[in-house]
């Protein structure tokens, strides 16, 4: 068992978890991440690292709830303890050192990109960055990024906060204002990445993104976790999850991870239908 | 040991060889219960009676692992079933799952004298019953460790290979540890092989016996990534390491439609299914697809386990493409019976050249060519060669690709000075011993796909030379004399 030893709301549905993982913590790098089982029936699920700290064991993940694991998931707090934390798995993040670079969020996958942008600008590098959410109440981290980035932009779709717009708008800027930029790292949902890859290919500016395929096991065993880049298959938890944005067959992915679209809503549906009950029992 | 068989040898011969008691075909086509009961207590005793007890048993050389197999057939007869299965355990410490899943007709059963002229004798269902009657009466002793030694062995990988080597060198007394990268210990036994042939609470029962020798497992701990091989020799204080990470690399095809949905390599499809229990779903939260109708590439027992999986799994029709004829199936002819019986349907000499998508990138069909037998190739069976013009598209929602496993690279690409040689395979001496000094390994890993008692046998010669590098080290060697 995995003891959740901290817990705390970053925005509506997104939930900040400090998680006791000692050997996980101890090898931990940007980039990294683990398989997670909430409870004894539950899927197994791969999350990024977003943080840790080797001198209390402790790991730090940020997960919105979207799905039935990460409802689940976002229903615990510290005392309670996951079944299984398995790690660090992927390869770590290539850290570009004294370069100039961007940094790009979307949503909850500025979480993934804070450990990348704070190793980035330790290893001597200047760092613009981009965070992106929906509305001005997504929006996470944005302390914690503007520490580690020399320039930051916020931008919101609906413009209730920063600027009004996507990310690859102030992306475009950034390059077109600093083009000794070298190198482009995106996290966030697939048809943002996409985008950005689709930007800065323009431009030619190396970009790595960060793929969050359909994992069983995360250790190269089931393959379903496979993606096309470069015209070849890769399997994400050990060839990646980074990838050249340019090479990625981003349509073949995002139509692979609606596979489980109708499985998900019989999940989700019979958790509701179990909440409702535990509801009505408390309240009985 | 004497001959204690009261029958004399033409009595033995004119018994007919015991059945097991199976589930019928039609009704378990349709549950993950086990398809066989294996043999009541009244059908093992006639069935051991059979045994010529010869004096030069060619059944036990017979055995990967070489059970004293005429001397727990004889405490068979004497109704000492307890003795029996502990005469097994001297030489093989999971019983329950080799009497089960070992393919005995091309091992022990295929030399044995009676098999001459008549049936052989049931020698795997024999230890199966044993097994299983310790477990059913809880009459399991655990052994007495002796000797204690001061040394710490890692075991990388809680598959048959690792729990072997493990269980051996707990018995000699060495401090145990596994690593296992899931979040259960067994390997295939627990992600591959399917309930309805394995039930879990068997594995789960063997497994807990080689806890019961003080061996201690570390699931969610991925060697390579989570400790290297070099930590764990420094850092975490182990004096020697065995490998027995399998060959868990899917091999697909390379035909245009993998990447659609509904196309599972049989790792997953099974992994789903056995790890995660998808076939409970959403009881368990992980889902598997096989719609109406479902085809299985492959001619393995991986195959089958997946074909049958899936017809279990509620598709109406689930077939089996194999590009070679039936003689050819490189899977067990049990599997291939069983699977009969249960109405897979075979499409022989057919071999897949597309996966067809639909609208919404799911899969909707799969496109063959029909073949035909030409010249033996080089593993000696005769060559499919396409037929020209002779494709058609089955209707199918689903398609798992059964065509083979290649080593898992993790541990080989972050141990320096560990030599690999085709597919990834590590290279071993005759002792189990690799290119890196104390480091050893066997199963899959180092054969590239084999069976589980291969992969056990492999375990027990690791463990053997484990414990001589140890000695040498001891006295002061470097331990290279151990592969001598």
């Amino acid at each position: 068992m995995y003891p959740i030893v901290h817990t705390s709301v970053l925005a509506p549905t997104i939930t900040k978890f400090v998680i006791k993982a000692p050997f996980v913590a101890k090898k931990r790098l940007p980039g990294n991440f683990v398989i997670v089982r909430v409870e004894e029936n539950g899927e197994r699920i791969p999350l990024t690292i977003v943080d840790s700290d080797n001198a209390h064991g402790t790991i730090t993940l940020i997960v919105q709830a979207i799905g039935k694991t990460t409802r689940l998931m976002a229903t615990k707090h510290a005392g309670d303890a996951l079944v299984d934390v398995a790690g660090p798995l992927g390869n770590p993040t290539p850290i570009l050192e004294g370069k100039t670079v961007a940094c790009v969020g979307g949503g909850v996958g500025t979480a993934e990109l804070y450990p990348i942008t704070k190793a980035l600008q330790a290893a001597g590098n200047t760092v613009h960055t981009v965070i992106g959410a929906r509305s001005k109440d997504l929006v996470i981290l944005e302390n914690e990024m503007t520490d580690c980035s020399n320039h930051i932009v916020v931008t919101t779709d609906d413009g209730s906060y920063g600027r009004k717009g996507f990310v690859t708008d102030a992306l475009k800027e950034i390059i077109e204002s600093s083009p000794e930029i070298t190198a482009v790292y995106a996290i966030g949902p697939l048809p943002m990445m996409k985008a950005v890859s689709n930007l800065t290919k323009n431009y030619s500016k190396k970009t790595y993104v960060s793929l969050n395929a359909v994992m069983v096991d995360g250790t190269g065993m089931c393959g379903g976790c496979r993606v096309t880049v470069d015209g070849k298959m890769k399997f994400a938890c050990v060839d990646g999850p980074e990838f050249d944005g340019h090479r990625v067959d981003f349509d073949e992915l995002i139509m692979r991870n609606r596979t489980y679209v109708a499985a998900e809503k019989i999940s989700m549906n019979q958790y509701e239908r179990e909440c409702a009950c535990k509801a009505k029992e408390v309240a009985a | 040991m004497s001959a204690i068989n009261p029958l004399k040898p033409s009595e033995r011969m004119k018994i007919p060889r015991q059945a097991s008691i199976e589930q019928e075909a039609v009704v378990r086509a349709h549950n993950f219960e086990e398809v066989s009961w294996g043999l009541d207590e009244a059908r093992a005793l006639l069935e051991s009676t059979r045994c010529l007890e010869c004096k030069d048993p060619v059944c036990i050389p017979g055995c990967p692992v070489n059970v004293d197999i005429r001397s727990f057939l004889q405490l068979v007869m004497q109704k000492d079933y307890v003795g029996a299965v502990n005469k097994i355990r001297e030489t093989n410490y999971l019983p329950a799952i080799c009497g089960r899943v070992c393919p005995q007709e091309e091992q022990c059963e295929a030399v044995c004298t009676m098999g001459k002229k008549h049936p052989s004798i049931a020698i795997g269902k024999l230890e199966r019953f044993v097994a299983d009657y310790e477990i059913q009466h809880d009459l399991f002793v655990a052994p007495v460790v002796t000797e204690h030694r001061d040394e710490k062995v890692a075991i990388v990988g809680a598959g048959p290979s690792g729990l072997t080597c493990a269980a051996e060198l707990a018995k000699m007394g060495y401090k145990v540890t596994i690593f296992e990268a899931l979040h259960a210990a067994g390997g295939v036994l627990r992600y591959g092989i399917p309930e309805f042939r394995l039930p879990r609470k068997i594995l789960d029962v063997e497994v807990n016996r080689i806890k019961a020798l003080g061996v201690e497992i570390y699931t969610n701990f991925l060697v390579g990534r989570t400790a290297t091989i070099d930590e764990l020799f420094g850092e975490w204080g182990f004096s020697a390491i065995f490998l027995g990470t399998g060959a868990g690399t899917p091999t697909f095809m390379g035909i245009p439609g993998e990447s659609l949905s509904g196309v599972y390599s049989a790792n997953e499809f099974l992994t789903r299914v056995n790890l995660m229990k998808a076939y409970r779903f959403p009881e368990y939260d992980t889902p598997v697809h096989v719609g109406n109708e479902v085809a299985v590439i492959g001619g393995g027992n991986t195959a089958m386990d997946a074909v049958r999986t899936a017809k279990r799994l509620g598709a109406d029709k689930a077939y089996l493409i194999y590009r070679r004829s039936r003689d050819e199936m490189p899977a067990r002819l049990e599997e291939i019976h069983h699977a009969e019986e249960e109405g897979i349907e075979f499409h022989l000499l057919t071999n897949p050249t597309r996966i067809v998508g639909d609208a919404n990138n799911w899969v909707c069909g799969i496109e063959c060519l029909r073949m035909e037998l030409g010249e033996p190739d080089e593993s000696g069976r005769r060559k499919p060669i396409p037929v020209k013009g002779s494709e058609f598209v089955l209707p199918v929602q689903a398609v798992v690709e059964a065509v083979g496993q290649s080593p898992n690279p993790i541990v080989q690409s972050t141990t320096p000075g560990l030599n690999t040689g085709k597919k990834g395979i590590v290279v071993v001496d005759d002792v189990q011993m690799t290119s890196r000094p104390g480091v050893f390994a066997g199963g899959d890993l180092a054969r590239g796909g084999a069976t589980v008692i291969l992969a056990m046998r492999d375990g027990k010669i690791a463990a053997d030379a484990i414990h001589k590098y140890l000695e040498q080290k001891r006295t002061g060697g470097n331990g290279q004399a151990a592969t001598a």
